[in-house]
């Protein structure tokens, strides 16, 4: 193992992936999003965010990956703080976590099976052609989408996409997967089906997930933990039983 | 006033800055030949019947309206030298640089730019693929190379025009045609004007990827970067026509 290998290697004793201390994020002078956000998540723990449009919930995602830089504050991932990492060792970390964005973010030019290999065949480059085929295969079949593998993203509807970008995501084979809204958009039954979705990859791989959304359904269906945030800070955490008999006025009509 | 002002050199600085980082991204592996190969079959060989078609015409047209005045003064024979210089020298790279700046500054900026917006250069991000130089080096390499080939191209076919243009009003065959214009021709000609258009490929790729790979979010902003690529990147043109043409004239 390289220095810069241990450099970004989780030691065992620390038991949060995610560590988010003091978070602040601004856009412009008056435009204050988040003050303060502290978020811990464990190893293989599914954390739902809640909050309403705007609060912030997918810039601290995009914080994460460091695809908006903070202001102020840490953002451990494995325990290194990515706010200070220089471009290689970032993107070293990034192969550790997959994104699944809010419009699914397939590339247009590219078909199903193109958008699958091109990530894969950048950053595993001594697989043959066989074994590209085999996880292209192996990570579409996991989201039941194998059928579609020569479409366009164009061809594909609202849901379709989003399973095509979560086995996109899979494909790396990442340990922490962020969802930004994976159901905004879609119908009940289909919102139903990518929340079984996602549980059935968190059991198959293994992964830690952090998961914004708006879908109390989902979140009931699939959270171990939720956190609300409210004017820029976590408002309340607790489990989905917990909030739901939360006498706060806030909380509870924001679950109605 | 003040404002606008600082907004023109604010945007130049940007634009040298993303010219920077260009210069800076170009050398550092991996290479991207396949989609620089991919890009070259889009931009250039793709805008050839347009070009093909415009260069034809000019070449016609400028033959047609030249020869009356050239009659007058008894200089007929000097028609074909003539139309040849004006199209190798300015015409051809001028209009080939300003139809590249409609079709391939504006499409390089409207498919960044929805990129951007649907979030795709995002995702090409946290997968830990550099997308700068994945969309933008092999568009502006691209563009760069082929801008000169198609105003090469350009060259030939005017100069077609031209010869069909001749022989609207008088009969001259084409070893005579090429004869003549190989007579007025002097390697100088070519040389400093093929020069330019590589800047032209430049400025029309840079631009449009600058405008692409930095509009906001919105579907708003597409058409915007689109459009303002295609303004920006002619104007870019007629700058370095300018420049390149004082240049020339200073030291040849």
């Amino acid at each position: 193992m390289t220095k810069q290998d241990s450099k970004i290697s989780s030691p065992p004793t620390n038991p949060f992936v995610i560590d988010i201390n003091g978070l602040w994020k601004s856009f412009g002078k008056d435009n204050e999003v988040l003050k303060g956000v502290n978020l811990q998540v464990k190893t293989g723990e599914t954390v739902v965010m809640f909050g309403r449009s705007g609060s912030g919930k997918s810039i601290t995602i995009k914080c994460l990956v460091a695809l908006l830089p903070a202001d102020k504050g840490s953002i451990k991932v494995f325990n290194t703080d990515i706010t200070h990492l220089e471009e290689a060792q970032l993107n070293k970390l990034r192969l550790r976590i997959g994104f699944l964005f809010q419009n699914s973010a397939l590339y247009d030019s590219m078909s199903v099976r193109q958008n699958l290999e091109f990530p894969l065949r950048r950053h595993s480059k001594d697989l043959t052609n066989a074994e590209v085929e085999i996880e292209v295969c192996e990570a579409l079949e996991s989201v039941g989408l194998l059928e579609a593998i020569n479409k366009m993203p164009s061809e594909l509807s609202g849901g379709m996409r989003k399973r095509v970008g979560l086995a996109r995501t899979l494909i790396l084979k990442p340990e922490i997967i962020l969802y930004d809204e994976p159901t905004t958009g879609l119908d009940p039954i289909t919102s139903k089906e990518i929340s079984e979705l996602i549980l059935s990859v968190q059991q198959k791989y293994k992964t830690t997930s952090l998961i914004i959304t708006h879908d109390i359904a989902c979140a009931k269906r699939t959270s171990d933990r939720i956190v609300m945030l409210r004017d820029g800070v976590i408002y309340l955490e607790g489990t989905y039983v917990e909030l739901i008999q939360s006498k706060d006025e806030w909380v509870h009509s924001f679950l109605q | 006033m003040n404002g606008y002002l600082k907004d023109v050199f604010t945007n130049t600085g940007i634009v040298f800055l993303f010219a920077g980082r260009f210069f800076k991204q170009v050398v550092k592996k991996p290479i991207e030949f396949n989609e620089f190969a991919k890009q070259c079959y889009l931009l250039g060989y793709k805008a050839l019947p347009l070009v093909g078609i415009t260069a034809f015409i000019m070449g016609l047209v400028l033959t047609l309206q030249s020869r009356p005045t050239m009659v007058k003064f008894g200089a007929e024979a000097w028609l074909p030298g003539m139309v040849a210089l004006s199209l190798i020298k300015e015409v051809a790279p001028i209009i080939t640089a300003l139809i590249c700046a409609g079709k391939i500054s504006s499409g390089i900026g409207a498919e960044l730019g929805s990129m951007k917006v649907t979030e795709q250069i995002d995702a090409m991000e946290v997968s830990a693929i550099n997308p700068f130089k994945y969309l933008v080096v092999t568009r502006i390499l691209a563009t760069t190379l082929m801008v000169p080939l198609l105003v090469v191209f350009a060259d030939c076919i005017g100069i077609f025009g031209g010869y069909v243009g001749m022989n609207i009003h008088s009969d001259i065959n084409l070893y005579r045609y090429i004869n003549k214009i190989l007579e007025s021709l002097v390697f100088l000609d070519i040389i400093p004007a093929t020069i330019k258009t590589f800047f032209f490929g430049f400025f029309i790729g840079m631009i449009g990827c600058y405008k692409g790979f930095t509009a906001s979010s919105g579907t708003e902003s597409v058409g915007r970067a689109a459009n303002s690529a295609v303004v920006a990147a002619s104007l870019t043109i007629f700058i370095i026509d300018m420049i390149a043409v004082q240049l020339t004239d200073i030291l040849f």
